[in-house]
């Protein structure tokens, strides 16, 4: 930190009063000039907190994605396959069992026993032929596309929240200030999108610390810097790639209940989520859980506020970060350079 | 992948025979077949079978181009074919009141001119990474000009996009009629066809396999292995953007589906199945896709499946294809008459 201000003073000026006027529009009560040009200081705050917790939605998605590639090498185009049919079981299940959060476990072990027979059976007999392995994990994520839209149909269908979880919490965020009485009005919002953010960041702080601090991430770290050497050295590879391929797709798997909670489940939202997280790891550096964090709230932020201010070109947004990253970063805002 | 692979079979300089006595008689029944097609063939076949396979031929074509002499797999050749078409709707008549209006003869080079820019501009974007980077991001490319036709009604009309749009009736020929249309696709395809082959064996074709087999080596001797590869991009986009023309034509509409992902993906597993490695590969797995899409319902039907798992057939096959001959059917197809050679040779008792 101190050795970024030094080495890079102007930037660190120009970051320090973006932060400054960030936290400006989102604590204070805006001043009706502002709202004449901007519209309600409610719009802006319900396009930023929806972008935040669209970013957690995409970092569940993100984060199995670059995990299995930076490990393993595999871009796992059947991603969002994962992320659906995590989404349908988990529907059938909350159903059947009238439990949202029942669906959870049993989603996670059944779209991770998915992900290990793929690993398993088709992307371990390839092993270091990357382009062999797309082309596959695309031919499966046809067969998958097909095979849900035979089973599950064309219609569209979403999971409600428990009772707990409806209806709005209340932020300490200010909305509105009446001018005449001085009444704060505060801002409220859907209770199951704050839990979930939370939700999200706790398992990311979870996977930072089991990557970071304990036996099986050392593994996992020095497969993805040198996977040969870590092989050499006696660990048993093929079944860490298990484990890893396991977790991320278990957590692609959730990752669908939580889409078909905050907005709906149909055809066409597997690629949707597979490019949403393609577009993520770039940003934020392939094989890099911070990265994917990174990059999910940029892309999620920046999808909900140019739907709310700018709707047509909001897919252009993404878009252009994309680019601007990859013409200044190619590899990405936080990945490292192999 | 070496050079040597991808030397035409015809290539042969040391061989002193004229040019056509150097082409295969298996060629030459080909180009009769195909010529006189129309005698024997019904519209359908004509228009909808071979025209369509011609089209995605070509598309694949400028897919194969970049991926087996290049090495870069893009998935962005559908996009590129559908800003062509998008310009020949936009810029010439059509049914929506955004069209221009303006007469073919700027048209059609607009048409190309334009794909090419775009096609440079994300080739440029996409060649600063390599392998399996590059499908990510021509990929997301590819999704970007999906999502952007379908949201801007102001140039691309939306969601609806484009319809009537025919060709220019020129010398007196309507040319969406079935065989003036089966000609033209067909006489496109092999010009773009005989235009790979050409420039797989010009300096720049030879160059631009030297940086995919060893890009490091090429820089070394002096080239500049960046700008041969936006090169290729720009090139390739000349067949896609003759493709996507065509498309918009035989459909007389074009709308933000006809780029989607799964056209993107479907121009990937028509080239693949083909194989990557040959100019004629595309067209072959165009063949087989349209056959399958045709006569899906029938097929499907027999075997007492409804006629929509029709994707299902080609996802297994497609699965199938890269699991147990990575380099589509064509590779089959040398695999079994290299056996064959071999046990000629074995029966004949002579040397291979």
């Amino acid at each position: 930190m101190d050795k970024f201000i030094a080495r890079y003073p102007f930037w660190s000026l120009i970051i320090v009063l973006l932060v400054a006027v960030f936290l400006w529009l989102v604590l204070a009560s805006w001043p009706p000039e502002l709202v004449a040009s901007w519209g309600r200081k409610q719009i802006f705050l319900n396009g930023l907190i929806g972008g935040i917790t669209l970013g957690a939605l995409y970092f569940l998605v993100a984060a199995g994605f670059t995990l299995i590639f930076g490990l393993m090498r595999v871009v796992n185009l059947a991603h969002g396959s994962l992320f659906l049919i995590g989404g349908y079981v988990g529907y059938e299940i909350a159903v059947a069992s009238d439990s949202w959060l029942l669906a959870f476990p049993i989603v996670f072990v059944v779209v991770a026993i998915i992900g290990l027979l793929m690993q398993h059976f088709i992307f371990s007999k390839m092993e270091g032929e990357e382009l062999r392995q797309t082309l596959v994990s695309i031919g499966l994520s046809i067969v998958f596309a097909d095979l849900m839209l035979w089973w599950w149909g064309g219609q569209s269908y979403s999971i409600l929240a428990p009772q707990f979880l409806q209806g709005p919490v209340q932020l300490p965020i200010v909305n509105t200030v009446n001018e005449a009485t001085g009444a704060v009005t505060w801002l409220r919002y859907p209770a199951v999108r704050i839990w979930i953010l939370a939700a999200a960041i706790v398992i990311g702080v979870a996977m930072w610390l089991v990557l970071n601090r304990t036996a099986l991430g050392m593994l996992i770290r020095a497969g993805v810097d040198d996977r040969e050497m870590l092989a050499a050295s006696g660990v048993r590879v093929q079944l860490l790639f298990l484990i890893v391929f396991g977790f991320g797709a278990g957590l692609a798997g959730i990752a669908g209940i939580v889409g078909a909670t905050f907005q709906s489940l149909s055809p066409g939202e597997d690629t949707r989520f597979l490019l949403s997280s393609l577009v993520v790891v770039i940003v934020g550096g392939m094989g890099s859980i911070v990265g994917a964090a990174l990059g999910a709230l940029i892309i999620g932020v920046a999808e909900q506020m140019g739907f709310l201010y700018a709707p047509t070109y909001s897919v252009v947004f993404t878009f252009l970060i994309m680019a601007a990253v990859l013409a200044f970063r190619p590899q990405g805002l936080l990945g490292t350079r192999r | 992948m070496s050079v040597a692979d991808h030397a035409p079979p015809f290539a042969n300089r040391t061989d002193k025979r004229m040019w056509f006595e150097r082409i295969p008689a298996v060629w030459w029944a080909v180009a009769a077949v195909l010529l006189l097609l129309p005698i024997v063939a019904n519209s359908f076949w004509l228009f909808q079978v071979m025209g369509w396979t011609f089209i995605l031929g070509m598309i694949g074509l400028s897919l194969m181009f970049l991926a087996g002499y290049g090495g870069m797999v893009s998935l962005l050749q559908m996009s590129i074919a559908g800003m062509a078409g998008y310009m020949v709707a936009i810029l010439g008549p059509s049914g929506a009141a955004v069209s221009l209006g303006l007469p073919w003869w700027i048209v059609l080079p607009a048409a190309f001119v334009i794909a090419a820019i775009f096609a440079t501009l994300s080739g440029a974007l996409a060649v600063r990474t390599d392998g399996i980077y590059t499908i990510m991001i021509t990929l997301a490319i590819a999704a970007a000009f999906f999502y952007f036709t379908r949201q801007n009604y102001s140039i691309f009309n939306g969601y609806s996009g484009f319809n009537l749009v025919l060709p220019p009736k020129l010398f007196g020929v309507n040319w969406r009629d079935p065989v003036p249309f089966y000609y033209l696709s067909l006489a496109c395809a092999a010009l773009c066809y005989g235009a790979v082959v050409y420039i797989a064996r010009s300096p720049f074709g030879l160059a631009l396999q030297g940086v995919r087999d060893n890009p490091r080596r090429m820089a070394a001797l002096g080239f500049n292995v960046t700008a041969h590869r936006v090169a290729a991009y720009a090139l390739a986009s000349i067949f896609a953007s003759t493709g996507g023309i065509l498309l918009v034509w035989q459909n007389a509409q074009i709308a933000p589906g006809t780029i989607g992902i799964s056209a993107a993906i479907d121009v990937l597993v028509v080239a693949v199945v083909g194989g990557l490695r040959r100019p004629l590969g595309p067209f072959i797995g165009a063949f087989i896709y349209v056959l399958l899409q045709v006569f899906s319902a029938d097929t499907l039907g027999f075997f007492g499946f409804s006629a929509d798992r029709f994707k299902l057939i080609i996802g297994i096959g497609f699965l199938a294809v890269v699991l147990f001959s990575p380099d589509g059917v064509l590779a089959l197809w040398d695999r079994w008459r290299a056996r064959t050679a071999a046990r000629k040779a074995a029966e004949t008792g002579g040397g291979p």
